[in-house]
């Protein structure tokens, strides 16, 4: 199955990203971003941050869970390589979404090239698909 | 889509559905075609469509697709019934541009310009993950946010005279440090006093045209030939996340099922999120002008180590082109005080406004607009007939044309710098990639979106800038 895919957008970058269940289509939309900005594959998983995250409904679950990768980077030099141990709750009532993961990556290193910047997660075209198939995101961030 | 064309500059789609104001374009046919190509004009009919909007949704020559807002909006609300957005200001809080000049000429520094762009290179941190080696404290974070450049300034880097000319000299007072979040801060604490990427730059560059000579010598440039700095850059993650942060506010205090995109959310200019995003972003705008005038400063230390001196290097001006203020205008005759969003947008007051500096005041203030990477920039001056037209606005750059992806098939980091280096222009970047996907010919042309300023009258041409050394964020 495809992680992700970027599509063409003018000023800033497109993507979707898809997953058998919702855990594992927020885990690629992670991948995606990463790849705007280094190779998530050559990053040694040396470190393991623990991410929580919650939100209104998906989409703002969707962007603060992408958004703690910006931070990280910028205020723990912090390098995503991939995620485990994605779980999302459902609270009812009020609704609530929360997230849970574990970030596993490293530090920036002379040998990790950084090729790309991300300057915050949109809600500009965003669509989250939930199907029995499958699920598939998609974000724009701009850059 | 029906625009109605009002002259050869200046198209109009008249409100319909829930638009409560037109929309109001300002470009030339060929500008126009290339803004019709994507969702500029949607955006700019939901701009319409905002409580308390006044008179127009404005478009701006170079305007692209933005979120929310186009890239190139602007839009002006009511005080008391409008709302302030942090769509209508974008994700790099004062993202802006200063202008230094010096009393070099170009054939002085040819000779020195390798090791000038060299040090320059190994002076200001630039590119992504790249901080200070220093980190600031917290408690100096907090005086960088109240004080902007002032602080910038009382701690030695630049002069107070740097200071009169920067817009809002440099310090928008309503900032409160205490309505950014720690996250924001946190972000900001390692990036004060950098370029960062993307289509940041800064260059040292020559005038290559005076048009009017008159307000050109005002400006401090006299001569073809003369050298002067750009520099290009914003608050970096602070402002980011400090757009986000109150994003989510917005959504938590008054939802998102009204808005047309979400991208759009709001809050009253009256209500307490509303007041407190408004000091949160006059805090990042600070944030942004001490980034700025740290750089500048800098700047002046290697002309001096590789020239001998820094003398008669004044800044021309410094503009912001993401941000929302406070300004009085008049409307049906009345004077208001209006919050204009300006997204994409440089103010360009004309002459009168007590907001300029007395020793612009006379002719109207400077207005800077960047080209893209190894393409000229131009200095323009503000009209008073602008107030009438677009609260007081014109373009910011070139605007983008083709997105990253597209120029990275297109076009190669080194063939880029080869052909600059042709045209005698030295290139230092951090990022092949990010030279491609900033190649000039991903943009507009800057030419046809400052000729479309002056033929409208937004910002009329003074002189032309082309870049001698490029270096890229």
């Amino acid at each position: 199955m495809e992680k992700f895919r970027f599509l063409p957008h003018t000023a800033d970058a497109k993507f979707q990203a898809f997953g058998r269940t919702l855990e594992e289509a927020f885990a690629h939309a992670a991948l995606a971003v990463c790849h705007l900005m280094w190779a998530p594959e050559k990053v040694q998983p040396t470190q393991e941050k623990v991410v929580e995250v919650d939100g209104r409904d998906l989409k703002q679950l969707l962007v603060a869970f992408l958004e703690e990768i910006l931070f990280l980077f910028e205020t723990d030099d912090f390098m995503l390589a991939e995620v485990a141990d994605i779980q999302i709750k459902r609270q009812e009532k009020p609704p609530r979404y929360q997230l849970q993961a574990r970030f596993r990556g490293d530090r920036i290193k002379e040998d990790n090239e950084i090729f790309g910047d991300v300057k915050a997660i949109t809600y500009n075209e965003m669509e989250i698909k939930e199907t029995p198939e499958g699920v598939s995101l998609q974000v724009v961030v701009d850059i | 889509m029906e625009l109605k064309k009002i002259n050869d500059f200046i198209w109009e789609i008249p409100p319909r559905g829930k638009m409560k104001v037109p929309a109001r374009i300002y470009a030339s046919a060929a500008l126009l075609e290339s803004v019709r190509r994507d969702r500029t004009l949607e955006q700019a009919q939901n701009v319409a469509t905002l409580p308390g909007i006044l008179k127009a949704s404005y478009v701006m020559p170079d305007a692209h697709q933005g979120y929310g807002f186009p890239i190139g909006g602007v839009a002006a609300f009511d005080e008391k019934e409008g709302i302030i957005s942090p769509g209508g200001v974008g994700y790099d809080i004062n993202c802006g541009v200063r202008l230094l000049k010096t009393e070099y000429r170009v054939e002085e520094i040819r000779p020195y310009l390798e090791r000038l762009m060299n040090e320059i290179f190994r002076e200001v941190p630039a590119g992504v993950g790249k901080g200070r080696k220093t980190r600031l404290s917290p408690a100096v974070l907090e005086e960088v946010l109240l004080r902007g450049a002032e602080w910038a300034v009382d701690n030695g880097f630049g002069s107070r005279d740097d200071l009169q000319r920067t817009e809002e000299y440099g310090r928008m007072k309503e900032a409160d440090p205490a309505c950014v979040s720690r996250r924001a801060k946190d972000r900001g604490l390692p990036q004060l006093g950098t370029l960062g990427a993307g289509n940041h730059f800064l260059e040292v560059q020559q005038v290559a045209e005076i048009y009017n000579p008159d307000v050109a010598r005002h400006f401090g440039l006299h001569s073809v030939g003369q050298i002067t700095v750009m520099i290009h850059c914003g608050s970096r993650g602070l402002g980011h996340q400090v757009a986000s942060d109150y994003i989510r506010m917005m959504e938590d205090a008054f939802g998102t099922s009204h808005l047309a995109d979400r991208e759009l959310v709001y809050a009253p200019l009256q209500s307490s999120v509303g007041r407190k995003y408004y000091q949160a972003m006059c805090a990042a705008v600070n944030f942004a002008f001490a980034n700025r005038q740290m750089i500048a400063h800098w700047v002046r230390e290697v002309f001096k180590r590789v020239l001998g001196s820094n003398q008669g290097i004044d800044m021309v001006y410094d503009v912001c082109h993401n941000v929302a203020k406070f300004e009085i205008h008049h409307i049906d005759h009345q004077k208001k005080r209006v919050c204009v969003h300006r997204k994409g947008a440089t103010r360009s007051f004309g002459p009168g406004r007590e907001e300029i500096p007395a020793c612009y005041r006379q002719v109207g203030q400077p207005v800077i607009i960047p080209g893209s990477m190894g393409t000229s920039s131009y200095l323009l001056v503000g009209t008073k007939e602008a107030e009438e037209l677009s609260f007081s606005s014109t373009a910011h750059g070139a605007g983008r044309l083709m997105s990253r992806h597209e120029a990275l098939r297109r076009f190669r980091g080194e063939t880029i710098k080869r052909d600059l280096e042709k045209q005698g222009i030295t290139l230092k970047s951090t990022s092949w990639k990010g030279v491609a996907e900033e190649a000039s010919g991903a943009y507009k042309d800057v030419d046809e979106v400052v000729r479309a300023s002056d033929a409208v009258g937004l910002g009329r041409l003074v002189a032309k800038l082309s870049p001698l050394g490029v270096m890229k964020g």
